[in-house]
């Protein structure tokens, strides 16, 4: 069930973005300001709302498997084949099995998300997505009772992928989430953005987008999906667990060890842009605070 | 030359050598100055005119950073090369030591105005990141001898002189931590700078030295 949710960004200046010609769901962005309300004036949260261009999104991105550059991913990352792509979604569902992506996408209604996407490294960025609802494909493989979380996987071929050579990471690359989590209507399974097809350095050609939670959440080149009942493993938690929790929240009042999480810079603003101050859950607060009701978000970083 | 090296081409290796020791004595130090300043200047006009990405402030102050560690790293080269290569660049010393000050200042610069930009986003990061505060001891060590690089200041000290320079040291080892510890993950680059300053410390352990001279 596609549009239980509404854009509240980003309509008013959508306009401006020469590169965004196919506007599908763009909705009046009445909430706009309501949800970046905490930065303070409708100037401020105006800005906050426009979406990046389409080459700032495509040219900085966080894609190990192509290297730690932030250029790497758009130099490298064409060597990556997405046709055809199959996802494998087993473990806890009632018709587990390989699916192909074709035949997916042909049960799922397409729609634009535009989303404030906040890295854990205190960048952020507005993106216009094209997706669908994770919960609609879970619902299509069947969710058994028993399950409580989902586990993803990147796809990781070392002919394709050169960064996989260097053990940044614990190859291939995973991710997690609650499974509340993954059924809320803001998770999307993101195929495009701007209308034109998920470029390979933004996670051709399907990723996870879980806009409340840093953005190495949400996984990129998806190839399999489990549903589990025990907390899955997730690739920087592994890595240093210390520093990356299992839930990653946007949470500006806690701290990463080695930087703080109270601002953030947008990108695309230029040698002189000023930071902007990071929103609880990344301005998703009156969305997904219900989830983590009674945690300490401390605790559970 | 071939009675002292009797294994390597006297043509490829004193013959390298001597030109580069011509050019040196030829090239004056201002050559040397004036041509490090050109990675700043353009870094500068790339990411003030959209050539450094979409990130330019982060681009800039990396990019900066980098390059002070490059010149920290030739200054540590330079003796070494004198004692074990009889490659003379000793009269740039002086000039790769001041370019590299010069850079770490405009690194911190960017990090200050225009990356944080906010007296309390400073203070906090200079008081709570185990990355930024031995950044920010290894710049304060780099004062003193940016202070001292002049020849008056060198005549005046006369031992001390030395011994206050090997403040490079610890910069050097600071810098080179600095430089891994706000990586995310495990990454090459930091730890191939961290190896080659190391080993350029460990040529100023006696021992080392004594080892070197007799092999």
């Amino acid at each position: 069930m596609a549009k239980r949710w509404q854009n509240d960004l980003g309509a008013a200046d959508i306009t401006t973005e020469a590169v965004f010609m196919n506007r599908r769901a763009v909705l009046a962005g009445m909430a706009a300001g309501a949800a970046v309300g905490l930065t303070g004036t409708a100037a401020q949260a105006a800005d906050a709302g426009a979406p990046n261009d389409w080459d700032d999104i495509t040219s900085y991105c966080n894609y190990y498997e192509f290297g730690t550059g932030k250029d790497d991913p758009k130099k490298y990352a064409h060597t990556l084949t997405t046709t055809p792509w199959s996802i494998k979604i087993d473990g806890l569902v009632d018709r587990p099995g390989t699916y192909d992506l074709g035949q997916i996408l042909d049960k799922m209604t397409i729609e634009q998300r535009i989303y404030r996407f906040r890295c854990v490294e205190a960048w952020s960025m507005v993106v216009p997505w094209d997706g669908f609802e994770l919960a609609d494909l879970l619902q299509m493989a069947g969710v058994k009772s028993d399950a409580k979380y989902v586990a993803f996987e990147t796809v990781a071929r070392r002919e394709e992928m050169p960064g996989l050579r260097y053990p940044v990471l614990d190859w291939p690359y995973v991710e997690g989430l609650r499974l509340d989590e993954a059924m809320h209507p803001l998770t999307l399974m993101a195929t495009g953005i701007y209308g034109k097809p998920m470029p390979n350095q933004n996670g051709a050609p399907i990723r996870l987008v879980v806009p409340w939670k840093y953005g190495f959440k949400s996984i990129k080149s998806i190839v399999r999906i489990t549903l589990t009942d025990r907390q899955p493993p997730t690739a920087w938690n592994k890595a240093n667990g210390r520093e990356y929790g299992f839930y990653s929240n946007v949470n500006p009042t806690v701290d990463h060890p080695r930087w703080s999480q109270a601002t953030e810079r947008k990108l695309g603003g230029g040698l002189f842009s000023r930071r902007q101050p990071t929103l609880m859950f990344n301005g998703y607060d009156k969305e997904v605070s219900k989830l983590y009701a009674g945690m300490d978000l401390r605790k559970f970083y | 030359m071939f009675k002292t090296f009797p294994i390597r081409s006297p043509l490829q290796t004193g013959g390298v050598k001597k030109t580069i020791n011509t050019w040196a004595r030829a090239l004056p130090s201002w050559v040397v100055y004036s041509v490090g300043m050109l990675p700043a200047l353009i870094a500068f006009y790339q990411g003030a005119t959209g050539g450094l990405g979409a990130e330019p402030i982060k681009a800039l102050e990396h990019e900066l950073g980098e390059f002070g560690l490059k010149l920290l790293i030739i200054g540590l080269m330079i003796t070494p090369l004198r004692v074990y290569g009889k490659i003379q660049l000793f009269k740039f010393r002086r000039a790769f030591g001041l370019l590299a000050f010069i850079y770490v200042m405009l690194h911190f610069a960017v990090w200050a105005l225009l990356d944080l930009g906010d007296v309390a986003l400073i203070w906090a990061d200079l008081t709570k990141r185990p990355y930024i505060i031995l950044g920010m001891i290894a710049l304060v060590m780099l004062i003193p001898l940016a202070a001292t690089s002049n020849n008056y200041a060198q005549r005046a000290m006369r031992g001390g002189w030395g011994l206050l320079h090997r403040l490079t040291y610890p910069v050097a080892l600071l810098s080179g931590l600095h430089f891994i510890w706000l990586r995310k993950g495990f990454q090459i680059e930091p730890l191939a700078y961290f190896a080659v300053i190391a080993a350029l410390l460990l040529l100023r352990v006696p021992a080392v030295q004594r080892v070197l001279r007799r092999g």
